[in-house]
């Protein structure tokens, strides 16, 4: 416990302090590994605890970012950065969560992608978000007196929130509501026979996941100064099942580690070739066949299962 | 019958599939603390009678009370919230959990406690109590951290009965709770049975004449969806029409 609160905490300023000793480059991948990998924690709570394959957690991915993005035009400030982000994703959740977990399954999954694809395509078109082109020219909120356009304070602001979201999600998925999450993943029809009101648990854990995913959307409007309607699309809420399936389900930082993996092999990939998508899918298939338990399966296999 | 006011009261229960009639206009009459045993040939429909009583059917007419109140129609966490609970025929647990955490979560399931997004799970005695209680009462206090799913069959049994158990039923319903089981394991489940509080009202669906006669204060016997015979165990046992469908080729 003490050895991995040092471990975590080493992580953190170790992240902290990557751009002293960084080139911009690596800094901005580093970023983006610190955004995707709370979007990809986020799921992992649906995916990874309650057993729920949602196919649309692009919905507030996007929601998140755009509403960063017209708030901050408005006014840089931290509600504008991170209250109304998170509060409209969790209304969001709520309604969607509302109707999506009436069905379970493959009508889960076809529910959510259909919300999400709606807000596509909703995006797309209407003027007042931008249509395809999105919204740009995003500035960065003031906080607590700190400004956000010093890239210094900007990376040091964005550590220290992945770090909280992170910590709020460990303590959920440690809760009671927790091993509620986990009863339904492992079989929901008992759950329900002991006493549960299943719909009412999966609701709650759907709306979380939708909130966080709402903050890391709007981090991600923050570190690109814009968003466009690609941030709805399935292809984003598939990159983050990829992640959390490359990093290993049901674990936290396998979402991490697997929003690392993805990133760095993107990168390092489209810079020598084209094949980028390609190279992806070989790696998924090579992951579901050999280390099912994605990355962090493979590291316990290899270290041998802690008690 | 008796003088209290049943526990659990149906009346006219009818439930079809299809064009079958699973059960058919089945009344029964539950006394407070009685432990009744549910009898009868396959396809019978005991386990209808049951899926009906928690909620997991809806019946297609008839009425069911339990307590004084009424709970046709309730979803099944509503009527175990009510103080119902059940075990199933075909073994229904959290294979992956532990065996501890099998019955720590039954016996969380009042709700209090399970929307505490921070807190811990040690916070809460009285389930983890609860649990390790109902794990002594059946049988599987050395085996608290073992996997559900890497318990013996006859385990599993037990701990299926032991999940229904921790949630502190009023009353509970068992179905088949020792099919399968060597002779010893029935043995051990039987005297746990009789061991418990008289006032869980019991109601058990059982094919080993052995168990009922030892257990069951009254014996319903069912035969295509109707109530054949009511009465003692040695009064059914007696009843030659018993005889001919259910206990001759059982016995
Ligand atoms: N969900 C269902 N759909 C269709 N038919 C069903 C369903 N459940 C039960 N039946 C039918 O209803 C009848 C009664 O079944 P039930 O499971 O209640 O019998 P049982 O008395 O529990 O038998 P057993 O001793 O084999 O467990 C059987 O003919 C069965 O095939
Ligand atoms: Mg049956």
């Amino acid at each position: 416990m003490i050895v991995r609160l040092l471990g975590v905490g080493a992580l953190v300023a170790a992240a902290a302090v990557f751009p002293a000793v960084a080139g911009a480059y690596p800094v901005k991948l580093l970023q983006e590994i610190l955004v995707w990998g709370v979007f990809a924690m986020s799921l992992d709570l649906l995916l990874g605890y309650a057993g729920m394959v949602s196919f649309g957690h692009s919905a507030f991915f996007g929601i998140g970012g755009y509403v960063a993005a017209l708030a901050l035009k408005q006014s840089p400030h931290a509600l504008s950065a991170l209250v109304l982000p998170a509060l409209v994703a969790a209304l969001a959740a709520l309604v969607i969560g509302f109707f999506s977990i009436r069905v379970s399954g493959v009508y889960f999954i076809m529910l959510t992608l259909a919300f999400s694809q709606m807000f596509y395509a909703y995006a797309f078109q209407v003027a007042w978000l931008g249509a395809e082109d999105g919204i740009i020219g995003v500035p960065r909120p003031r906080l607590l007196g700190l400004d956000l356009a010093n890239r210094t304070v900007f990376h040091l602001y964005l550590v220290v929130l992945v770090a909280l979201a992170a910590l709020v999600l460990w303590r959920v998925v440690r809760s009671p509501f927790g091993h509620v999450l986990r009863g339904i993943q492992e079989n929901e029809g008992r759950m329900e026979a002991v006493g549960y009101a299943v719909q009412r648990y999966k609701l709650l854990a759907f709306v979380i996941a939708g909130t966080v995913a709402g903050v890391a959307g709007s981090l991600y409007t923050q570190f690109v100064g814009s968003i466009t309607p690609d941030a709805f699309f399935w292809t984003t809420s598939g990159e983050a099942l990829l992640m959390v399936i490359i990093g290993g389900t049901g674990t936290l930082w396998g979402a991490v580690l697997g929003a690392a993996a993805f990133i760095l092999l993107q990168s390092l990939v489209s810079s020598y070739t084209e094949r980028w998508m390609l190279i992806l899918g070989l790696t998924f298939i090579l992951f579901v066949l050999f280390a099912p338990g994605g990355i962090v399966g493979a590291l316990r296999g290899r270290v041998g299962r802690r008690a | 019958m008796t003088l209290a006011s049943p526990v659990l009261l149906i009346e006219g229960l009818t439930r079809y599939f299809g064009a079958l009639s699973a059960l058919n206009g089945v009344s029964l009459m539950i006394a407070p603390r009685e432990r009744r045993a549910i009898i009868g040939p396959n396809g019978a429909g005991k386990t209808t009678l049951f899926n009906l009583i928690t909620g997991h059917l809806a019946p297609s007419t008839g009425r069911i009370r339990f307590d004084g109140a009424p709970i046709t129609g309730l979803p099944p966490h509503a009527v175990a919230r009510r103080g119902i609970s059940r075990s199933f025929q075909r073994t229904n647990l959290f294979p992956k959990l532990s065996m501890l955490e099998n019955l720590r979560l039954a016996a969380a399931a009042d709700g209090r406690g399970s929307y505490d997004l921070f807190g811990s799970i040690e916070r809460y005695r009285a389930p983890l109590d609860r649990a390790r209680a109902v794990a002594e009462s059946v049988g599987l206090l050395g085996r608290l951290e073992e996997v559900a799913g890497r318990l013996s069959y006859g385990e599993q049994r037990q701990l299926e009965v032991g999940v229904a158990l921790a949630t502190s039923p009023k009353l509970l319903l068992l179905d088949e709770p020792t099919a399968g089981m060597s002779p010893e394991e029935t043995q051990r489940m039987t005297r746990m049975l009789e061991g418990l509080p008289r006032e869980v009202t019991l109601l058990i669906i059982e094919h080993d004449m052995d168990v009922v006669s030892s257990l069951a204060d009254r014996v319903t016997v069912l035969h295509y969806g109707e109530v054949l015979a009511e009465g003692t165990f040695d009064e059914v046992k007696a009843d030659p029409r018993v005889y001919e469908v259910y206990l001759g080729g059982a016995g």
